[in-house]
């Protein structure tokens, strides 16, 4: 029986369980909006741009762990969805972008509202699909749902020609897939683990890497399992946060650019690296040469091409993440004999003393907001309890840095790109996925500009996402290199005109609630935990706070520059109770 | 360093563009690349070659194995294998050197697939080094036109009886 190409596609998409679409209607796409008008089980939210979307989809993704959907129309809507692919894959998200194309017979006549964005996205997709025949839609759609959610995730574009959603065709559902070039390593070589295990037993001063891969691969429990059985300390970049606790005494937070002195300083004296599923980013390593210099290194990824990419590796573990550390952690528990604790006591001791020497730490002040401030109030106000997403910059660190997470999926972040205008979108999509849960996207003033129109979005779905705006009317962290590396020269970092973002809020039906002194703070944070609606929080902030510590370009990482000034005070303030 | 690596994909539409763009994407270099099908009309090989350090060519043959519509890759740099490539070259020789120009064509085992009034276009197959040397000689002569169509390459058998 022969059924519209929009029916196979929407079906299709219910088959692989997709209960949310976030998507944007045009021209060549219109049949397949018809379809969805009244699909049952299928709910489309409709977003304010194409950009959005993708984000969205991709926060919708990190949070609940599933495969996030966009349906976007051709040319400029295919276009808009670029930045939103692009993020997804250099952090390893699965989302599958739907774009409408002109009809097949006017490909490549510079049709209206045509663009090549199969060709466009090449670069940027884990792989993408032009459909030129109907009865490959279900087929195609059933791949791009496998490729996108294993080995080493990521998005895939599939491009559907009007005269594809508008004609008919056979719904021809595979029930397996076997793509006989694509099959990525799951299990990790067991020679190499043995290896692995017997340098982690060998080692006097061992640290673990975690990234992205642990939590992806949803290998949270094992890793900690790893650690706490062979007494290793666990560091986690940026794309890590939330795999291990990070009040963990085995945690050493975060390490690079912007990393706690200790993890770096325990990265540069470790004898040994165990990585997993990280890339050796190079504002983790800083100046490559310089990285490290005394460590063996195993490096656990499911993506060939990440090791021995950046930094050469003693001990390649391609493979799952989950997979190998269980196999790992079976044959550490088989050796009884070693007395971790003890052989691990002298390296604890001495990574204790780096934590006395620098914490994290910021200078209170009585009169003027702390951006790290706000955090910490935000962190205990909710418990920890929420998903926090960011926007790319001083907010961005300052979360990393200041929050505590001890969850997995909870800190969405455009680590890899580093796009400003994904938090607010990625929120709205965590809080889709996950409508009982609090999610605050922590913002600038800069960033939350970029995509701000999504407001109407969570307006409208009643999505009750928080937006907390580190409002320094500064284009902070290039503010913050132009007064450290270009001698002042403000050249363009300063906004001049930033809207008033509570009467923005109150535009869109939303909440505004602004604080400008320190007192303010909490007052505004419960007050917006309270109200079920969206809420725009404008923290009106030290605009000099800069993030610290910091490693220079080029430098090696224990390199860091610090708050030349005096420590922070001990600060007076009540912990607020978590407001439910 | 120079290596051939042997490559098998599938036939489908935008797969050459995806393995050009892995190299341009990356600043790799793209010495040579000849495509075609194999006796499955669904598979084609490409023959590439391409330069570089080991660890580049290391992520060269990771990368190209990632690619969702690469079978297999193989790199020949460890590998006995043999290499074959053929030009054809236009030459415009003195009406005292077309003798010469035949001579030469014949001691290189080639042909002559076009002539007129004041041209040889002579076909050769052969590795690099011969086609060189070949092409070296007749440069004097003049050659109007040259074109070659990439290298190709195959594994030698292990065993040869």
């Amino acid at each position: 029986m022969k059924v519209s190409g929009a029916e196979i596609v929407v079906e299709s998409l219910k088959k692989e369980g997709v209960t949310h679409i976030f998507g944007y209607p045009g021209g060549v796409v219109l049949n397949l909006f018809d379809y969805l008008y009244d699909a049952k089980d299928i709910k489309l939210i409709l977003t304010r741009h194409e950009q959005g979307a993708t984000h969205m989809a991709d926060g919708y993704a990190r949070s609940s762990g599933k495969v996030g959907v966009a349906l976007v129309t051709s040319g400029p809507g295919a276009t808009n969805t670029v930045t939103g692919i692009a993020t997804a894959a250099m952090d390893s998200i699965p989302i599958v972008v739907l774009t409408g194309q002109v009809p097949t017979m006017l490909i490549g006549n510079d049709a209206f509202q045509e663009a090549d964005i199969v060709g466009i996205t090449r670069p940027c997709t884990k792989y993408n699909y032009l459909v030129k025949n109907i009865d490959d839609l279900a087929p195609t759609i059933r791949e791009a749902f496998h490729i996108a959610s294993s080995g080493r995730p990521g998005p895939v574009l599939i491009d559907l020609p009007k005269d594809i959603s508008a004609g008919t065709g056979n719904f021809n559902w595979p029930e397996k897939i076997q793509i006989r070039s694509y099959n990525p390593t799951v299990e990790g070589n067991r020679k190499m683990i043995e290896k692995a295990v017997d340098e982690i037993a060998k080692s006097k001063k061992p640290v673990i890497i975690a990234g992205g891969g642990v939590i992806l691969s949803n290998a949270s429990d094992e890793l900690r399992e790893l650690a706490e059985l062979t007494q290793v300390p666990v560091i986690t970049t940026l794309m890590g946060i939330g795999s291990f606790p990070s009040v963990h005494p085995l945690s050493l937070g975060m390490p690079g650019m912007h990393g706690t002195y200790y993890a770096n300083m325990a990265i540069q004296d470790s004898d040994l690296i165990v990585a997993v599923g990280m890339r050796f980013d190079d504002r983790v390593t800083g100046k490559i040469s310089a990285f490290a210099p005394h460590a063996t290194i195993v490096h656990i990824d499911i993506d060939p091409t990440s090791i021995r990419k950046n930094v050469h590796v003693d001990i390649p573990i391609v493979g799952d993440s989950k997979n190998i550390l269980t196999t790992l952690n079976q044959i550490v528990r088989t050796q009884q004999k070693t007395q971790w604790t003890e052989i691990r006591k002298a390296w604890l001791k001495q990574l204790d003393d780096w934590k006395q020497l620098k914490p994290m730490s910021y200078k209170y002040s009585d009169t003027v907001i702390k951006p790290q401030y706000v955090i910490e109030k935000l962190y205990e106000a909710t418990g920890g309890d929420a998903i926090i997403t960011t926007e790319v910059g001083q907010n961005q660190m300052w979360a990393a840095q200041f929050f505590k997470f001890d969850k997995p999926r909870t800190f969405l972040t455009s680590g890899g790109l580093g796009t400003m205008g994904y938090g607010f979108p990625a929120a709205i999509g965590a809080q889709v996925a996950n409508p009982d849960k609090t999610v605050i996207d922590i913002a600038g003033d800069g960033s939350i500009q970029m995509n701000i129109q999504e407001l109407a979005t969570a307006v409208v779905y009643e999505l009750p996402v928080k937006v907390a705006i580190l409002n320094n009317r500064y284009l902070g962290m290039v503010r913050q290199w132009q007064e450290m590396f270009f001698n002042e020269r403000y050249s363009h970092s300063n906004l001049n005109v930033v809207p008033d973002f509570v009467k923005v809020a109150e535009a869109y039906s939303a909440v505004g609630l602004r604080a400008e002194k320190p007192s303010d703070v909490e007052p505004v944070i419960r007050e917006a935990l309270k109200t079920k609606k969206p809420v725009f929080m404008d923290f009106v902030i030290d605009w000099k706070e800069k993030v610290f510590p910091m490693v220079p370009a080029g430098a090696a990482i224990d390199q860091m520059i610090f708050d030349e000034e005096e420590p922070k005070k001990e600060k007076e303030t009540k912990k607020l109770k978590a407001v439910k | 360093m120079r290596h051939t690596i042997s490559v098998q994909v599938e036939n489908k539409f935008g797969v050459l563009s995806r393995v050009a763009g892995l190299f341009s994407g990356r600043g790799y270099n793209i010495e040579s690349i000849s495509v075609g099908e194999t006796l499955d009309p669904k598979i084609s090989v490409m023959t590439i070659v391409t330069r570089g350090e080991n660890q580049i060519v290391e992520q060269i043959n990771k990368q190209l194995n990632k690619l969702i519509d690469v079978i297999k890759v193989q790199d020949l740099f460890d590998v006995d294998h043999v290499e074959r490539e053929m030009v054809m070259i236009k030459i415009t020789p003195t009406q005292e050197q077309k003798a010469e120009v035949l001579r030469l064509a014949e001691i290189f085992r080639g042909r002559v697939v076009d002539s007129s009034l004041k041209t040889y276009t002579i076909e050769i197959t052969g590795d690099e080094s011969k086609i060189e040397a070949f092409l070296e000689l007749v440069k004097p002569m003049g050659v109007k036109e040259f074109v070659r169509s990439g290298k190709i390459a195959i594994a030698r058998e292990r065993s040869r009886g």
